[in-house]
């Protein structure tokens, strides 16, 4: 009779990187379903060019490593990197742009420092930095939210697509016609031509706390991510870490002077603040990976992200914060590395012989 | 010094010891007057000037100078040849000065010179020490027009703009292909991309060169 020899671990851990992945995209569809709601089709085609031109672009780098690109297509990281990206785009966009963002993604951000696992920038973020900074202009339309009562006029899926194909709209409608300032822009430009944050939130893409539209798309992104934290595939500390980081300085410059700074609900509901906080700070290659490290990495995110909308050139800051922060995490991890259970800091290490000094 | 060691020395500035490329010397100005090929050739040929001085001068005091004091001598030697270039620039290249500003008395600090200054010229005689120059310089002036070709054809859409400046008399917009370009070229970051590119395109031929070798017997090694 033979016997079946095991070795610890007993328990072998279910979680491979294809299901992982898998689950964030499931996590992202109800969010994904609400943006579509109230922006439009246009993020279902930036989806479909970016998830195009990531995956291709891995195939691409992972034949050029002289490696089986199946292997890196098997596991939806690259799937994952495109829905990020989509998110972060704003529904018209015209198609180069996003194929730009995508490519640079995988094959600058991700395949060039080592493929998934040694890629120290987040890829979406990377890429999305790269068209934000190349393609200032082209990131500026964003529709208003489908909410019924904003005067605006509203795109087909024909015309979105025929945007989305040739950058152009349609002959009698303008630029200004059918897009809408997103309400972290408006909250920019309204503060610097000296309105209150009172004035500015009556403007009619205004909701409770942030935008219209953009609240739900904020909840539904939060439903996600808690289920998510439930499935353990994402550790708490990240997501709190940003919402202290970004709430803890808002809150405080809100009782301080409520007419000119934003409170912590607008900051949490407005641009991409709760993807970030469930999405994209939590992704297991760039972000830290010890426990104190996780919540330092996620304060600092929300901090950067709160100092840049309020100090900073650009609207929202999410990007550049992640990135910033990636930047940051060797030291982080260097610095938090947990103790080894048993050992103890400094003097009362028990495992040591005491010494008073005297000898015995 | 005989005619074979001379090219020797300006292949391994050319490519071998490339101050931009292996060395990672002198990145700042690569990095910040690169955004078009005119610009990056001329403060290239500025630097070639100011390399070939102060290589040869070094190298003739090198008796004299104190190992204690080298380095202030060394830097007292380059300001002053920098400042003859930048008054040569403000008299004949008046609109290039303006074009490159402060980029011109910044070669001072080029770290570049100064390493060949201490490594190559205050160790080997003055015709030596002059062909280092001329590779260095050469290897990096190269470097630096190449950078800024690739940057303004992505960039602007142009190749070779702007030649006016060099030569002088009209205006010259050079090959116009595009009306616009990958605004991202010109950015710095886009320089970063560009000299990133360069060096893995030197690394890559350098590897095929070695493959080829240790087929042929050389033991792997790059033939030198």
């Amino acid at each position: 009779m033979e016997f079946e020899r095991r070795e610890a671990p007993y328990l072998a851990p279910t979680a491979s990187v294809s299901s992982i992945m898998l689950q964030v995209l499931l996590a992202l569809i109800p969010a994904a379903l609400a943006h579509v709601w109230y922006f439009g089709p246009g993020f279902i085609f930036n989806f479909i060019i970016a998830a195009a031109f990531c995956v291709s672009g891995e195939a691409l780098m992972m034949r050029a490593r002289g490696r089986e690109p199946a292997l890196a297509l098997s596991d939806y990281s690259a799937l994952v990197t495109a829905a990020l990206l989509a998110f972060a785009l704003p529904s018209l966009t015209p198609w180069w742009v996003t194929a730009t963002g995508a490519l640079f993604a995988v094959v600058v951000a991700k395949h060039l420092y080592g493929g998934l696992g040694f890629n120290i920038f987040n890829p979406a973020m990377a890429g999305y930095v790269v068209i934000l900074v190349a393609f200032p202009m082209h990131l500026n339309l964003w529709v208003a939210p489908r909410m019924g009562d904003i005067d605006y006029q509203y795109l087909s899926i024909f015309e979105t697509l025929r945007y989305t194909l040739t950058g152009s709209l349609p002959d009698i409608l303008t630029f200004d016609a059918v897009s809408r300032a997103t309400p972290l822009d408006a909250m920019q430009s309204g503060l610097k031509n000296a309105r209150t944050v009172a004035e500015i939130q009556t403007l009619p893409i205004m909701g409770d706390f942030g935008g219209r539209g953009w609240e739900w798309i904020g909840n539904f992104i939060a439903v996600g991510g808690f289920w998510l934290l439930i499935r353990k595939i994402i550790r708490w500390q990240i997501p709190v870490g940003v919402g202290l980081g970004l709430m803890l300085p808002a809150g405080i410059m809100y009782l301080v002077e409520p007419g000119s700074h934003p409170g912590p609900g607008f900051h949490l509901f407005s641009g991409a603040t709760l993807l970030c906080a469930f999405f994209i700070a939590t992704d297991p290659v760039s972000a830290a990976t010890s426990p104190k490290g996780r919540l330092i990495y996620g304060f600092g995110i929300g901090f950067l992200i709160y100092a840049i909308r309020t100090w900073g050139a650009y609207a929202d800051g999410v990007a550049f914060a992640v990135l910033i922060m990636n930047v940051a995490v060797p030291a982080i991890d260097y610095l938090t590395q947990p103790h080894i259970v048993g050992h103890y800091d400094g003097d009362e290490d028990p495992l040591e012989p005491a010494n008073d000094g005297e000898a015995p | 010094m005989n005619n074979n060691r001379f090219m020797e020395r300006i292949k391994v500035g050319l490519w071998r010891d490339n101050p931009g490329l292996v060395q990672l010397l002198g990145l700042c100005p690569l990095l910040a007057v690169t955004s078009t090929f005119v610009n990056g050739l001329s403060l290239g040929i500025a630097t070639l000037f100011v390399l070939c001085g102060s290589n040869v001068l070094v190298s003739a005091t090198r008796r004299w100078i104190r190992p204690e004091i080298r380095i202030p001598i060394y830097v007292l030697i380059i300001a002053s040849l920098v400042t003859c270039i930048e008054l040569v620039f403000k008299a004949w290249f008046p609109s290039l000065d303006r074009s490159l500003g402060i980029f011109i008395p910044l070669i001072v600090t080029n770290c570049a010179i100064v390493a060949r200054a201490e490594v190559f010229a205050s160790r080997h005689p003055v015709g030596a020490s002059l062909a280092d120059g001329i590779g260095m310089g050469a290897g990096f002036t190269l470097l630096l027009a190449a950078v800024g070709f690739v940057r303004e054809l992505i960039g602007h859409g142009t190749m070779f703009a702007g030649l006016d400046l060099l030569f002088g008399g009209e205006p010259m917009p050079g090959l116009v292909l595009a009306d616009g370009g990958w605004l991202l070229a010109i950015l710095p970051p886009g320089a970063f991309f560009a000299l990133a590119l360069a060096v893995a395109g030197k690394n890559v031929i350098d590897r095929r060169r070695v493959k080829k070798n240790s087929t042929a017997g050389l033991g792997g090694r790059l033939p030198r």
